[in-house]
């Protein structure tokens, strides 16, 4: 009996906290896993946000940013998401395909190295792709040098990794129809290819490669977390392929306020300052109190390479046949 | 003699587990309007990496296997039984913490690479095809030689104790008693390791080297993630999972013939091993063995010890959740896999359902399940009960496999007595099949553990971020950059999946000797 008393205990309990949230709208936002996770941006995202909003902010991680995209397609207009948060430019087209994102109403002064004025989805955070390396090593200065030295690198997979279909679109952005010869000339510098950026990276810390195909922040992770100045980024001088990482409303959501409130809040202070040290992305609006400290011994690119997110899927297919081809020979 | 409904419901729900979900892929990718079923030339081309690496990767398992099990099933040593469990480490390791122990000694920074430096040499070349088979023994080999093990264990010792007084020597014993139950036990230990290497996917491709090791299942992730081309993903999961189904029925087809006959449980006695070469061989077997396999272990238990320390207390509540999935799982496993097991004792194909959910694409699997449980419910809030029934089929195969070869020893052995005396149903259960399988049973419990406590599985689809399991938060820490807390994560998992089997496999051998 003493058990049951104490089950009733609970369902009576539930049931009180149901009734007690039942009138805090409740705002869905499907996001990739590591934003989620407790050492993400996810947890401070959640708190800061819930302060301000009157509301209860749900944050659901599914995969990356293309399983996210995917999980969004499964669902069509019965999704529960409100707002999408971590689709990038590669996936934008696809997305806005869908017809199932509508236009948004936020205005800020973005501190991307390019303009933006997609009328669909906000930036929150963006990056660089680089070669990470440990920092006494003497890095190549493009593809090129890369190719002709024997430095080993590991990449991750196109197909299955946001980041190594990043570096796809860096080598066709900056080399065009000679984007072949330059894979054919890195194919023996490549030690492997994993399924993700975790698994590359934590074969380059065992010391497998010299390099690995990161971000230029990442160095910042281990110089502001860790206190380690041992790594740093490669500097090539074709340019650095972006990464920026956007959110995007709901067509058919039941909160479009608290929708645009996230989104309006997404570009604020209290968002972006969030951002630096547990996404380690750089904030697409920087706070007013500047970047944090570390943040300027990073590298930074004289040019940025991007393709317009219309072109992406077109040349994304096409890069990867071609890459393909020149790995498998 | 049994009754055949619970047969049935087992049998039903685990088809209807794997099936229903491949159903619910094509039908959405129907509704979609996308009919892109084409075979292309790239698909032919995984799909013969595919099988080259899993014929090659399972034909050296169970090969290497026949030495190891022989020499642990003929010697009594101390540690013995430590050593049993130990070498079953790499098999129940999560894919990724496996590969960094290999990569930590057979990688080009590894100890051999390290060694191979003092005399000058280059250091190893792990990656390409000799790596993905190197690297799918070393997950496999233990549960080849747990397999054979078993086998071995089943030759009653009054046959030993006849070879012996017809003076039969090592090799003469071995043909007459020994190759004949390994050619009953190879096909079956073959098959589940072959499966299980077919759908492999991220061993295969960090040691492959690159697109040229490309699988079926990299194939189906580019038509998910690329093309967003669900006929095409489920088209590709069909072709993996008939391509097994044709594989097994040739192979679980010849599992059966003379059975060995009944013993009286004697302690086995070996007198056709005493010989010094004999002795050599063995010793030469167990030290290789353990080497290979406890050396990258070491590694991983070495860097997981600085990361222990550093674990944030959100892993310590995933390993509770984790053992919570790891136990209902095992308790849901072994409700299917015997009555599965049972039917298996007259018509063995059967026990080939089970592999279906080895071969199932985890993505395939869970985007199916997810079309199924989206219109009734929201999918997260079912997550515990969908991982522990995924975790659950995931091992169901290794359980029948475990499970299949006992009972159908104990019916061959024991059915004649058993009739005589009109044991039927549940008395026939409780008094003959379950005690003669208590062994296995217990293996097979602790397996299941083990696996379901490391599977990341399809929980990336219903991740719970509040409950999240500790293969997830490991995952996590290490996309967080904090690989020094993966690692202490990773050694938390290895030493909670490693006690988990223990146990089971513990309770199962009682105070026999094994």
């Amino acid at each position: 009996m003493k058990s049951f008393a104490v089950v009733a205990g609970l369902l009576a309990g539930t049931a009180l906290s149901t009734a007690a949230v039942a009138d805090t709208p409740v705002l869905t936002v499907y996001t990739y896993d590591s934003f989620v996770s407790d050492w993400g941006p996810g947890p401070a995202v959640e708190k800061a946000f819930e302060e301000v909003c009157g509301c209860d902010l749900q944050l659901v991680g599914a995969g990356d940013g293309a399983a996210l995209l995917g999980r969004i397609k499964l669902e069509g207009a019965r999704t529960e998401a409100d707002v999408v948060l971590g689709l990038d430019t590669n996936l934008t087209a696809a997305a806005a395909e869908t017809g199932l994102f509508a236009p948004h109403s936020v205005t800020a002064d973005y501190t991307l190295p390019i303009e933006w004025n997609d009328a669909t989805f906000v930036p929150y955070d963006w990056g660089y792709f680089a070669f990470v390396q440990n920092a006494d090593l003497e890095g190549p200065a493009n593809f090129k040098a890369l190719a002709d030295s024997d430095l080993k690198i590991v990449i991750q997979d196109p197909r299955s990794s946001t980041p190594g279909l990043g570096l796809l679109m860096w080598v066709k952005a900056a080399y065009g129809d000679e984007a072949p010869a330059i894979w054919a000339g890195l194919s023996d510098n490549i030690v492997t290819v994993t399924k993700g950026w975790s698994e590359a990276y934590g074969l380059f810390l065992e010391g497998e490669a010299d390099m690995v195909l990161s971000y230029t922040t990442s160095p910042a992770y281990h110089l502001i977390a860790e206190e380690d100045a041992s790594k740093s980024a490669a500097a090539f001088d074709e340019g650095h392929y972006m990464q920026i990482e956007v959110a995007g409303k709901i067509a058919g959501t039941d909160q479009p306020e608290l929708a645009d409130q996230f989104l309006s809040f997404m570009t604020s202070d209290a968002f972006q300052s969030i951002i630096p040290t547990t996404n380690w992305m750089y904030p697409a609006v920087t706070p007013a109190a500047g970047l944090p400290e570390g943040f300027e011994t990073l590298i930074a690119p004289e040019k940025a390479l991007i393709t317009p997110a219309a072109d992406a899927p077109a040349v994304r297919d096409a890069a990867l046949a071609e890459w393909l081809d020149a790995l498998s020979k | 003699m049994i009754r055949s409904w619970p047969v049935f419901l087992a049998a039903g729900l685990v088809l209807l587990c794997l099936i229903g979900p491949l159903i619910a892929v094509f039908h959405r990718a129907g509704e979609a309007g996308l009919t892109s079923l084409t075979f292309s030339a790239a698909d032919g081309a995984a799909l013969r990496f595919s099988l080259l690496q899993s014929v090659l990767s399972a034909s050296l398992s169970v090969l290497l296997a026949i030495p190891v099990s022989r020499a642990l099933a003929r010697r009594r040593f101390r540690g013995r039984a430590a050593l049993i469990t130990l070498l079953g480490a790499p098999f129940i390791l999560p894919v990724i913490v496996a590969v960094m122990g290999l990569l930590a000694v057979f990688g080009r920074n590894g100890l051999m690479s390290d060694l191979l430096g003092l005399f000058g040499l280059p250091p190893v070349q792990i990656y390409g095809l000799h790596g993905v088979v190197l690297a799918h023994v070393f997950f496999n080999l233990p549960l080849a030689t747990r397999i054979l093990l078993q086998a071995w264990q089943d030759i009653p010792a009054e046959r030993f104790r006849l070879a012996a007084t017809l003076r039969l020597h090592g090799w003469q014993s071995f043909r007459v008693l020994e190759a004949p139950m390994l050619m009953r036990a190879l096909p079956g230990a073959w098959l589940v390791i072959f499966a299980l290497c077919l759908s492999s996917f991220a061993v295969v491709l960090v040691l492959g080297g690159g697109p040229k090791a490309t699988t079926l299942e990299l194939a189906i992730y580019q038509a998910f993630r690329f093309d967003f081309d669900l006929a095409r993903a489920a088209m590709l999961a069909l072709v993996q999972t008939v391509l097994v189904g044709i594989v097994a029925i040739v192979a679980l087809g010849q599992d059966s013939g003379q059975a060995l006959g009944a013993g009286l449980d004697r302690v086995v006695q070996r007198w056709d091993a005493s010989g010094v070469m004999a002795r050599v061989l063995d010793a030469l077997a167990l030290v290789l063995a353990t080497l290979f396999l406890v050396l990258p272990i070491a590694m991983l238990v070495w860097d997981g010890l600085w990361g222990i320390a550093q674990l944030p207390p959100q892993v310590w509540r995933a390993l509770w959740v984790s053992l919570i999935v790891a136990l209902s799982s095992t308790a849901l496993c072994m409700a299917l896999a015997l009555p599965i097991a049972l039917a298996a004792i007259r018509h063995p194909r059967i026990e080939g359902i089970g592999l279906i959910g080895i071969v199932s694409s985890p993505l395939v699997l869970g985007t199916g399940l997810f079309l199924i449980i989206h219109p009734f419910a929201n999918p997260l809030k079912l997550a515990f009960v969908v991982t522990a029934l995924v975790n659950a089929l995931m091992a169901l195969p290794f359980a029948l496999r475990v499970l299949v070869p006992a009972l159908r020893e104990a019916e061959a052995g024991y059915g004649r007595l058993a009739d005589a005396l009109g044991l039927t149903g549940y008395a026939r259960l409780r008094l003959l099949l379950l005690p003669r399988a208590r062994r296995p049973l217990g293996f097979a419990a602790g397996l299941t553990a083990a696996l379901s406590m490391g599977d990341l599985g399809v929980i990336a689809l219903f991740a719970d971020p509040n409950r999240a399991t500790l293969p997830l938060q490991m995952y996590r820490l290490m996309s967080a950059y904090r690989v020094e807390a993966a690692a202490g994560a990773g050694l938390l998992l290895l030493a909670s999946s490693l006690a988990l089997f223990w146990i089971f496999d513990r309770g199962g051998r009682g105070h026999v000797e094994a």
